[in-house]
């Protein structure tokens, strides 16, 4: 029993990370409707970031996630500035493409500057583990603190897009560009907007990550990027409370299936059930069904 | 326009030499105008027949010297950097020490040593340029995936070539190559036999990463190795290159098995989070690492008092308080100022190993290149010596070093040497 609590809770530990990450992806596609495949990458950046205030320059912690959030944000709208507005008129295909290169781009840079060796993130968060059943169960800080901002994050989003004017423009870029330009939304202002939040977040995953597994080096954001981006479309790409479960459960049933199938098939069985919820439910989890009208 | 292409190619490896040369000190220096010469009339001569054997045009400014060429190349820029960094000055101490003590057969050696960057196309540009620098033996090359590349050019060429720290089995597949290190499949082999001859536990856990040949060579032949030894494998759960972040289910099941020990073969920077959430998790069984986790104490930002008590086989420590390890310290120290690892320890004992063997065969630098290979594998298999790596090595027909496993064990933060 003991062993089953921990492997769950590793589980939920892990899936929620691909959450967090899960909830930029799906941001980001459901308004601007491309996938930002750099977003993996920003979060890279940003645990740079915040292992430079943190580690290096040993400021508080609390200094690091803000500057790190602000550090993405500006990157994240600069790679929308740069690399995707001019494509605003082109194929998704291009733009897929582009964000490719953006996600490449970013990767090597961090290379170039900080290294090929892997640092080792000192995690934020450093209250005392929370032990159960006489300490057979132990839940780490770090765990608590993503699950909590995880559904902190989920539920902010979810408040804004529905109760502010800025949400509502971006729900209604995300249903026609055309007639939300019509109405007098400025569409190019709400994707920068749409970037900004979605790098921030980026920026609290990065630290999150890398305060649970703190290995950080180049290509830290990428595999999880893919895992999140797969949590997202299992959940229903853009969909917020789609993203949050999709995480979870990819999660939870990576871990399980390292504990009780093999660890050497675990990512198989992970990417198996998603076939299956994919060819069921061809929208995701909570994904909405859009009639296209002619 | 071939043959313009090449020979421009030519001309660019030539000034690359020079460049070279100019940029890593006053050894290096010397040897530039010499190899430029050698690699512009070559430029000329394997314009006209680029299909040449190209050994033949290697020997010919060697031979004239009276000095040995012994050389080889490895990463020295780039992620694998460390590695090449240090068997390129650990091989640089061997041979400073045999030419002040009189060289081998009374003639002098010079060391060659490029770079590859850790890429097995430049690992074969740099074998093609160490041998425009009249390359006789090789100690190389320093990193498995180019290594192999290159062991099929020096089969071609019959080139004598001793790879100071490859370990991927196949390198040694043709007979002109030995090895200084412990293959792959041997780790796995001489840790089973450390851990049970040392009696340091019985019940083993292994967690080992499938995606990697590596490691899963060295799972492999451990588990082969272990039941001979008396050790049970009482859990074995693997990881991929995708998933290398969260490793607590691995550690529950070790733990619900009751392993006393964890052996962990691959590299430092997986390993570190392995005994970061053992410690999450409470658990805290010996952990045993292999060569890839030589390092783990410098990895930038981590906590060292999470690796105290880790052992690792590795055929080097710093801190050894036998005569040949203090000296070759104080040398690198010296030279370099700072504590040699295992590699460097690796490229000064695989120089040694061709000084011993080209004394037993009596070898002279006016030889070919082919012959001096036929002559010293005739009497690889007869020499023994006592290097940093091992004492009494000697060398199986299959050219794999046989030598004791040594361990060490990281105390108070620093590598300590066990007996």
């Amino acid at each position: 029993m003991a062993s089953f609590l921990t492997y769950l809770i590793s589980g939920i530990s892990l899936g929620a990370v691909y959450a967090i990450i899960a909830l930029g992806y799906t941001m980001v596609y459901g308004i601007a409707k491309m996938l930002n495949f750099a977003h993996g990458d920003v979060i890279m950046i940003g645990a740079y970031v915040a292992f430079l205030i943190f580690s290096t320059l040993g400021l508080s912690p609390i200094l690091a996630v803000i500057v790190s959030m602000l550090a993405c944000t500006v990157l994240g709208i600069t790679i929308e500035r740069i690399a995707y507005k001019p494509l605003r008129g082109a194929s998704s295909l291009s733009v897929l493409i582009t964000a490719i290169g953006v996600s490449y781009f970013l990767q090597n840079s961090a290379l170039l500057i900080f290294g090929a060796d892997s640092k080792t993130f000192t995690s934020l968060v450093s209250f005392p583990p929370v032990k159960l059943m006489g300490g057979s169960v132990v839940i780490s800080s770090v765990t608590i603190v993503t699950i909590l901002t995880s559904i902190v994050i989920m539920i902010a989003l979810t408040t804004f897009i529905n109760k502010t004017r800025t949400g509502q423009a971006m729900l209604a870029v995300s249903a026609d560009k055309g007639a939300a330009t019509l109405m007098g939304i400025d569409v190019n202002r709400t994707i920068a907007i749409t970037f900004a939040i979605g790098s921030s977040l980026a920026a609290i995953a990065g630290i999150l990550l890398c305060s649970a597994y703190p290995a950080l080096s180049s290509t830290t954001g990428a595999m999880p990027g893919i895992k999140a981006f797969t949590a997202a479309v299992f959940g229903g790409i853009g969909s917020i409370p789609g993203a949050m479960i999709g995480g979870l459960v990819m999660g939870i049933i990576e871990n399980l299936s390292k504990a009780y199938i093999s660890s050497q098939l675990a990512d198989a069985i992970v990417f198996g059930v998603l076939i299956v919820v994919l060819l069921v439910k061809p929208t995701g989890l909570m994904g909405k069904k859009i009639q296209e009208k002619v | 326009m071939k043959k313009f292409l090449s020979a421009v190619c030519l001309a660019a490896m030539a000034a690359s030499i020079v460049a070279c040369g100019s940029g890593s000190g006053a050894a290096a220096t010397t040897a530039a105008p010499a190899a430029t010469e050698a690699a512009a009339t070559e430029a000329a001569a394997e314009t006209e027949a680029a299909e040449a054997p190209a050994a033949e045009a290697a020997e010919a400014p060697a031979g004239g010297d009276g000095v040995f060429v012994i050389g080889g190349s490895g990463p020295l820029t780039g992620g694998a950097a460390l590695y090449g960094i240090a068997v390129q000055r650990g091989g640089q101490i061997a041979v400073d020490e045999i030419n002040a003590a009189g060289g081998i057969n009374g003639y002098q050696v010079k060391w060659v040593f490029e770079d590859d960057e850790h890429d097995a196309e430049k690992a074969l540009n740099a074998y093609n340029t160490l041998k425009d620098q009249g390359l006789q033996m090789m100690v190389g090359t320093v990193t498995s995936g180019p290594c192999l590349a290159v062991v099929e050019e020096t089969a071609d060429d019959n080139m004598f070539e001793i790879t100071p720290s490859g370990s991927t089995q196949d390198i040694t597949i043709n007979d002109n190559v030995y090895r200084m290190c412990f293959s792959d499949p041997d780790q796995g082999k001489k840790s089973a036999e450390y851990i049970g001859e040392h009696g340091i536990a019985t019940k083993i856990g292994v967690i080992y990463d499938s995606s990697d040949p590596y490691s899963q060579g060295i799972y492999e032949t451990f588990d082969e190795e272990a039941p001979e030894r008396g050790l049970e494998v009482v859990a074995a759960e693997a990881f991929t290159a995708d998933s290398k972040t969260d490793f607590k289910t691995q550690i529950q099941k070790m733990k619900d098995a009751g392993a006393e020990l964890v052996f962990l073969p691959f590299y430092y920077t997986e390993a570190s989070l392995v005994l970061q959430q053992s410690k999450e998790l409470d658990y805290s069984p010996i952990f045993f690492g292999c060569d890839g986790m030589d390092g783990i104490l410098s990895l930038e930002g981590f906590d060292t008092s999470l690796a105290e008590g880790l052992l690792l086989l590795t055929p080097f420590a710093a801190d050894a308080d036998d005569e040949l390890t203090q000296n070759f310290v104080k040398a690198y120290d010296e030279a370099y100022g700072e504590v040699p690892i295992q590699f460097a320890a690796d490229g000064y004992d695989a120089v040694y190993v061709i000084k011993a063997a080209a004394e037993a065969a009596g070898i002279t630098p006016d030889m070919s290149v082919s012959d001096i290979c036929d002559a010293l594998k005739g009497v690889m298999g007869d020499i023994k010596l006592d290097g940093l790596t091992g004492e009494n090595i000697t060398f199986t027909p299959e050219g794999e070093p046989d030598k004791a496993p040594k361990a060490v064990v990281i105390e108070n933060g620093a590598y300590k040497a066990m007996d």
